[in-house]
């Protein structure tokens, strides 16, 4: 008789396994559930026990949030504010990792290159990407074009770090053995330090994807979300700033969980394509 | 199952015949080789005036204490590394000598590594079709299929699609030595290819590896610091000394191949243990007192 067995013959022991069965999407709701119960009786403190709770007291309750959320899923502004922030995400990304790949491919394989382009490329690094934000107005026509570059900027340093870190940890005996079996320079490339790079740009590309969320919606606060659009529809940073403005507090909330959706999504897609790219990763 | 029973037999008997044959090609003769790595700085000498001949088709054991130097010799014959001065053929044509301090890495002579350099972004199949595909010598069609026919005849049917990280470290070192058969090499560079597996499934890939020799016949340039396995393998075991390696007894294994594991046992396989022991325990002593690095 194993210890599992003894655990599923105890009473306590086969509840917790009919409840929990081993699922960690029950545990997720469970969680979700448990926290939701803590903030609703959180912020509601002064109304239900006459003592305001510090902080959580003064956040709007889940239930007003979600009768704000209600009439704002019929609302098509709404919806604009996500298509927006979600497209400039995706230009902005898809930039980075266009431009970045080949970047931080080139920096691992010459050093001349790598020797040239570093110290420049190390200045700029450190440089907030809403630090830009006022530059980048200046310098680009349209305000999306300004938001769409500081979008770019946030992921493409983290996508170039991540595909030099990738390619010069390839083992040596890779090259090595390819080589031997007559494998020349361009195979090298596209055989050995491609896929070899493959995870460690899978990687740059999640984080990246993060960064880009919280770039983005930091530049449609800063930006006015682009005005030429008209009221509220600069994107969710813009919905979240315009609630702000507007007094609205429990659309604040609303529009932080949209960005949190959006942002859980665009990470799933991006896994997702990333494990279908390298299957050799998928076993472990 | 006609065929099969058939074609066994046919390869039985082929086997049969080349037991006692070796290949006719792969012979390598080290001349007055060394090695000094950083000239200008440390000036450390890895191989000092090294010769060594070894036949077409000969199994040849290099044992060694820990960073004596024998992987810069492999190094040397597989074109990875350039030497400092003498010379080194490949039956007869010049690797590297004087003019021309570092031999061009090709598929004649492929390395089988440490720990295994097997793509892991590649299924089995995969890396063992690499090598003709990338010289070119056969469409992907005719490498694939090659490559599934060697794979089926070493006994690794079953493991062709999955990746190497998916197979365990015996099925790899065997994979990885199939893939390097595939290049139809002259010689196989082995550098301690077995080191990181147990003892049991070591021993097996010790019968693999001849199982593999014998029908194909290669020469076999083998590192080790296992003098067991260096005397079960070898036609010739060579031990070198420590830094600066340079051959120090060569050793003529007389025990008849085909060899099973009985030769373990063997009275003879004793005799030459004991007669070797010596000089390999001296070498690892000083190898050790000067606190050698792993190399």
């Amino acid at each position: 008789m194993n210890a599992s067995t003894i655990v599923a013959n105890r009473p306590m022991g086969r509840l917790r396994k009919s409840i929990f069965h081993d699922t960690g999407s029950r545990r997720a709701i469970v969680s979700l559930i448990l926290f939701l119960v803590f903030w609703e009786v959180g912020s509601q403190s002064k109304a239900w026990f006459g003592v305001q709770l510090p902080w959580i007291g003064m956040v709007p309750a889940p239930t007003a949030v979600f009768s704000a959320w209600g009439p704002l899923l019929l609302d098509p502004s709404y919806w604009q504010s996500w298509w927006q922030s979600s497209y400039r995400v995706f230009f902005g990304f898809i930039a980075a990792m266009i431009l970045g790949i080949p970047f931080g491919l080139l920096m691992a394989v010459s050093k001349n290159y790598r020797d040239t382009v570093f110290p420049v490329f190390e200045i700029f690094r450190p440089i907030p990407p809403l630090a830009w934000v006022p530059a980048a107005i200046i310098f680009w026509p349209t305000q999306e074009m300004s938001i769409a570059f500081v979008t770019f900027y946030g992921a493409f340093f983290t996508v170039v770090l991540n595909v030099i870190g990738g390619a010069r940890s390839i083992d040596v005996r890779y090259f090595q053995s390819a080589r031997s079996m007559g494998a020349n320079g361009w195979d090298i490339f596209r055989r050995i330090i491609l896929p070899g790079t493959l995870p460690s740009i899978v990687i740059g590309a999640t984080v990246g994807m993060g960064i880009t969320w919280e770039v983005v919606v930091a530049a449609e606060m800063i930006s006015g979300g682009g005005n030429s659009m008209g009221g509220a529809g600069g994107g969710l940073g813009f919905f979240i700033w315009n609630s702000y403005v507007g007094g609205s507090y429990p659309q604040i909330v609303v529009g932080m969980i949209s960005i949190g959706i959006a942002g859980y999504i665009s990470s799933t897609i991006i896994r997702w394509i990333g494990s279908r790219a390298t299957p050799w990763l998928r076993m472990r | 199952m006609n065929a099969v029973i058939q074609s066994n037999a046919f390869e039985a008997k082929q086997r049969e015949r080349n037991m006692n044959t070796k290949g006719t090609k792969g012979a390598i003769r080290i001349e007055k080789v060394d090695k000094v790595y950083d000239p200008e700085g440390a000036a450390v000498k890895a191989v000092d005036t090294c010769s060594l001949d070894i036949g077409a088709g000969e199994i040849c054991m290099i044992v060694g204490p820990s960073g004596c130097g024998k992987t810069t010799l492999l190094n040397a014959i597989a074109g990875f590394h350039s030497i400092s001065n003498g010379t080194i053929y490949l039956d007869d044509e010049l690797l590297c000598g004087p003019d021309k301090p570092k031999a061009e890495p090709g598929p004649d002579r492929v390395v089988v590594f440490q720990n295994g350099a097997l793509f892991p972004w590649k299924t089995n199949l995969e890396n063992v079709a690499f090598g003709p595909i990338m010289q070119g010598t056969m469409s992907k069609k005719e490498a694939f299929e090659k490559a599934r026919d060697m794979m089926a005849s070493a006994g690794l049917n079953g493991s062709e699609n999955s990746y190497p990280g998916e197979t365990s470290s015996g099925v790899r070192r065997r994979v990885e030595i199939v893939r390097a058969l595939m290049n139809d090499p002259k010689v196989l560079l082995l550098d301690e290819p077995y080191r990181a597996l147990d003892s049991l499934t070591k021993s097996v890939m010790h019968e693999a590896l001849l199982d593999i020799y014998y029908k194909n016949k290669v020469t076999i340039f083998f590192i080790t610091h296992d003098l067991e396995e260096a005397i079960f393998l070898g036609h010739k075991v060579v031990i070198m000394t420590t830094r600066p390696c340079r051959p120090k007894k060569i050793l003529d294994v007389d025990i008849p191949h085909p060899r099973d594991y009985n030769v373990l046992t063997s009275k003879r396989f004793r005799e030459l243990m004991d007669e070797t022991m010596e000089a390999v325990h001296e070498e690892a002593m000083k190898a050790f007192e000067r606190g050698e690095k792993e190399g």
